[in-house]
């Protein structure tokens, strides 16, 4: 395993910047101007973390390689990022359902690492944990509409929660990498977070008629990078082919 | 040679006359984003702290600091990034507030939504999005007079 506080660097450059390329898919073809916005606004705020993180990583690791480098010079098995972040936009109830996952935990997780022993990324997380409570907030007012909605996108709001709920155990789980943040008190234990994580979604999906499911079963193998599913690969390809294309490419 | 070094206040004087790219009525000073002005020896030191972490505005304010100082003399200078304490709408002086209702952008009010529509001044208003044209502001839209308007985002 390459040094700890890198690969905990990736995973958290890479599940913002994965998101971020995935919700900016929308620009130009959301529902209504207004979603199109927000959600191009929600995708920049994540590059912009993406930019702090992965830059940071990079001074980390000490090879030359700076957030640019990593973000679009590494393949599909270098990516530490949540399977969850890396799953196809679907339809708008879909992104938006995804939204929510995440952010209930990014928000927590940022929250744990405004304390970390390291500095830097504690003022990352003071940063970011701005921005991302702006976030939260929009994507549980979309859920509850949605999901307290007309039947049609109840349906298509359970349907997203369904589909999406496998990739959740995976936010939780730790490894070597997270027993030395925890240790050192870098960052907080993935598991200690699941509480109030639950409490934030039940509360939601009360307010949203929506149903968790009960099923615990996880994928699992993206923040390790062991195994990515098939959407990362091609997600790539379309973020990463400038730099495919014409190598070291600069203006 | 001797060079004399402009003092902190004339530099803070020069920065105050910056004007932000995307919403040029107000200064970099009246934003809040100019952390700190230093000189370490010959070197003139700016810090700034960005608004929004993927602004890309941020980039284009760094030039025209450069820009700005550099054409009153300044040789060496340093741009330093300072990420914490996070930027907040708190730092936005009382001048940057008016000068933002005035070009019809409702300043960021505790509250969290605006006191009123910047052209009619009815408080009748209502949010259209949470999110605007630019990282900072939303869009609001006055019941009252009809017009949609930019609100700056309280964070």
């Amino acid at each position: 395993m390459t040094q700890p506080l890198f690969e905990f660097l990736c995973r958290m450059g890479d599940n913002t910047l994965v998101l971020g390329h995935r919700v900016s898919e929308w620009c130009g073809v959301a529902p209504v101007l207004e979603e199109d916005i927000a959600l191009a606004n929600t995708a920049l705020d994540m590059i912009g973390q993406t930019q702090l993180w992965l830059g940071l990583a990079g001074e980390v690791e000490g090879k030359g390689r700076d957030a640019d480098r990593l973000a679009f010079h590494r393949d599909v098995w270098d990516f530490r990022n949540l399977l969850l972040v890396e799953q196809p936009n679907g339809d708008f109830g879909q992104t938006m359902m995804r939204q929510f996952l995440f952010d209930a935990w990014h928000l927590a997780q940022l929250k744990g690492l405004m304390t970390s022993s390291n500095e830097q990324i504690a003022a990352i997380a003071e940063k970011s944990s701005k921005e991302v409570t702006y976030h939260l907030e929009r994507s549980i007012d979309t859920v509850i509409g949605l999901g307290d909605g007309t039947e049609e996108s109840h349906k298509r709001m359970q349907n997203a929660l369904d589909r999406l709920w496998p990739y959740v155990g995976e936010l939780f789980v730790s490894d070597n990498v997270d027993d030395v943040m925890a240790a050192e008190g870098i960052a907080p234990d993935p598991a200690s977070l699941r509480v109030g994580y639950d409490e934030v979604l039940d509360q939601v999906f009360v307010a949203a008629t929506l149903t968790k499911p009960t099923d615990d079963f996880a994928h699992k193998g993206g923040k390790s990078g062991v195994r990515h599913s098939e959407h990362l690969g091609h997600m790539l390809t379309q973020m990463q082919w400038l730099q495919r294309a014409y190598p070291d490419a600069t203006w | 040679m001797v060079i004399e070094k402009p003092t902190l206040e004339t530099v803070w004087g020069w920065l105050a006359q910056v004007p932000d790219p995307e919403i040029p009525v107000i200064s970099l000073t009246d934003l809040g984003i100019i952390r700190d002005v230093q000189w370490n020896d010959d070197m003139l030191e700016v810090t700034v702290t960005p608004t929004y972490s993927g602004c890309p505005a941020t980039r284009i304010i760094n030039l025209d600091i450069e820009t700005a100082l550099r054409a009153k003399g300044v040789k060496k200078l340093s741009l330093k990034r300072q990420l914490s304490p996070a930027w907040t709408t708190d730092w936005l002086t009382d001048t940057g507030r008016q000068r933002l209702e005035e070009y019809g952008i409702a300043p960021p009010q505790g509250a969290g939504t605006p006191q009123h529509c910047p052209r009619c001044k009815s408080a009748q208003v209502e949010k259209i999005s949470q999110f605007g044209s630019t990282p900072c502001k939303a869009q609001w839209r006055c019941t009252e007079c009809l017009e949609p308007f930019d609100y700056f985002k309280c964070i």
